[in-house]
């Protein structure tokens, strides 16, 4: 093709994976030009709350010790929600500095500040409307004001990406495979928070609960709802959110605002976040379709990186390490394309042997059938087990003065019986596969 | 169950907490036509935003484009396919800035 380009890779959306791909571009001393449609960066994204930073080390090498934080998420809790209460498992880890807690206003910023000084162009207030394509390859982009001509583009225009749909690289999604989730920063006193959660006043720990169960308030009146409560802590904000399948909700006629003001009234919630204030609200789509709803990773000229290729463990709630990694080897990509002078998809296909090398692809690979086999259970993990659970504990800690042999008995009998023995089968069936999808994973 | 009144009470008070740019044009389009024939109105129940209302008088979709936070489940769960939506335009729309 004839064109005279005017940089040698172009970015669209300066999130996690287009910044890291931009940076990486940038030190080979390629011109790159990221372009976000946002006037602040970070300003449109959502999450719930940690970066992980063994990515964000590979990402920006010696500039990672820039990165400034609100506090270090150094304690995990996977909580049981049932009427009454809950059923917790904690792991603290007081070394951990796996993950930290920043607001993604303040994240994308000081990513942006690095790449900038790494030599990325960085062109924020602008959007994309169309990928420039010709002869079936891309060569650049249309925004609402001028056009920019590169050999290589590279989509990183999140979960939504208008743009990979445009050129048919990925079919749309249906609303089981999407998570709506909606977040309120809640504003406490940094004091508050540190008393609450049993943290040290040098933001050097954090806690991170992710609850499930929907067997209490009027949550419990919708059938078949999957979704999970995550908690981060701040320096002195609480980030309170909801996550929830699309297509649960729609069938349920559900509003995802009333689920969130549900889980706040839960008796094990609502101390927590009592006396905050809702300094704002926010809502985002999650990819959930995972490795079977993957677009076509690459096209003459283009590359899909992060979100919108659908990178995500919802399972582990992973997702900016696959959207920093994904964009760095899209970016390895494009530099050695670049070098060579040919972009044609087979060259860029590069990107996806490394993907397939790396724990993206292995990941998305071994939890392809995982959330589709506990969304069928999503009944058994929602409001049979978290209830169940909770009778057991009662038996053991009620000191009721009756045998316990008679009472685990009668609880066994119970169990099996208003269970079924088929529903027992199918529900050890299904997590057992899940296991096994991992164990023999790649 | 949910009240559909408290609910929308609950988010337009949310949304007073979120900053936005505001476009002067809408950047969601829905397709009326079609909407009429929509028995379920999906798009009046599963916006985290409220975004969509029925009017009384016409019967047709409102959208109050100005609320949105951009999240695009509406796209997805609409069942006629009938909302054309875009991102508002450059340096427009929602702030997150606690997020």
């Amino acid at each position: 093709m004839d064109i005279n380009y005017n940089a040698d890779s172009i970015i669209v959306g300066a999130g996690p994976a287009g910044i890291s791909a931009a940076l990486e571009i940038a030190r080979a001393g390629k011109r790159v030009v990221l372009i976000e449609r946002s006037p602040h960066p970070g300003a449109k994204n959502m999450y719930g709350g940690s970066v992980y930073t063994h990515a964000l080390k590979e990402i920006l090498k010696e500039d990672f010790d820039l990165i400034k934080y609100e506090r270090i998420i150094t304690s995990h809790t996977w909580s049981f929600l049932n009427e009454k209460g809950s059923f917790e498992m904690t792991y603290n880890n007081n070394d951990s500095t796996a993950s930290y807690a920043v607001k993604r206003f303040n994240l994308e910023k000081q990513l942006i500040e690095i790449a900038k000084k790494r030599g990325v162009y960085y062109i924020p207030n602008t959007l994309v409307k169309e990928l420039l394509v010709q002869n079936g390859t891309v060569y650049g982009v249309k925004t609402e004001l001028e056009e920019y001509y590169a050999p290589v583009t590279i989509l990183a225009d999140g979960v939504n990406s208008l743009l990979a749909r445009k050129i048919n690289l990925r079919s749309d999604f249906k609303p089981q495979d999407m998570i709506l989730s909606v977040k309120e920063a809640i504003k406490l006193d940094k004091k508050t928070i540190e008393e609450r959660f049993n943290l040290k006043e040098d933001c050097s720990n954090g806690v991170n609960k992710q609850y499930f169960g929907t067997n209490f308030g009027y949550l419990k009146c919708i059938k078949n709802l999957f979704m999970m409560t995550f908690l981060y802590t701040f320096k002195d904000t609480l980030m309170l959110g909801v996550g929830a399948n699309l297509g649960d909700l729609t069938k349920n006629k559900i509003n995802i605002n009333f689920v969130i003001d549900e889980v706040k009234k839960h008796p094990d919630i609502a101390p927590l976040i009592k006396g905050g204030e809702t300094i704002e609200y926010s809502a985002h789509l999650i990819p959930e379709g995972g490795f079977k709803k993957m677009p076509k990773l690459v096209t003459n000229g283009a590359i899909i990186v992060g979100d919108a290729a659908g990178f995500i463990n919802s399972v582990h709630f992973e997702g900016t390490n696959f959207a920093l990694m994904s964009g760095k080897y899209a970016g390895e990509t494009a530099v050695s394309a670049l070098d060579s002078g040919t972009y044609t998809e087979q060259v860029l296909s590069a990107y996806v042997k490394k993907l397939e090398n790396s724990f993206i692809l292995k990941d998305l690979y071994s939890y392809r059938n995982i959330i589709e086999r506990l969304h069928s259970r999503s009944n058994s993990l929602s409001v049979y087990y978290p209830n169940k659970i909770a009778e057991l504990f009662e038996i053991i800690t009620d000191a009721n003065c009756i045998s316990k042999a008679s009472q685990i008995r009668k609880y066994m009998f119970d169990f099996l019986k208003e269970r079924g023995l088929r529903e027992v089968v199918k529900d050890m069936f299904a997590f057992s596969k899940c296991g096994a999808d991992v164990f023999f994973g790649k | 169950m949910q009240n559909d009144k408290e609910n929308s009470k609950s988010i337009q008070n949310k949304l007073s907490t979120v900053k936005y740019n505001c476009d002067d044009s809408t950047h969601l389009i829905v397709s009326q036509e079609k909407c009429a024939k929509c028995k379920d109105k999906t798009c009046t129940y599963i916006c985290p935003a409220g975004v969509y209302s029925v009017d009384e008088n016409t019967g047709e979709i409102v959208v109050q484009y100005e609320n949105c936070l951009e999240c695009g489940a509406c796209r997805i769960a609409c069942p006629k396919h009938a909302i054309d939506w875009n991102y508002p335009h450059a340096g427009c729309g929602v702030i997150f800035k606690n997020n």
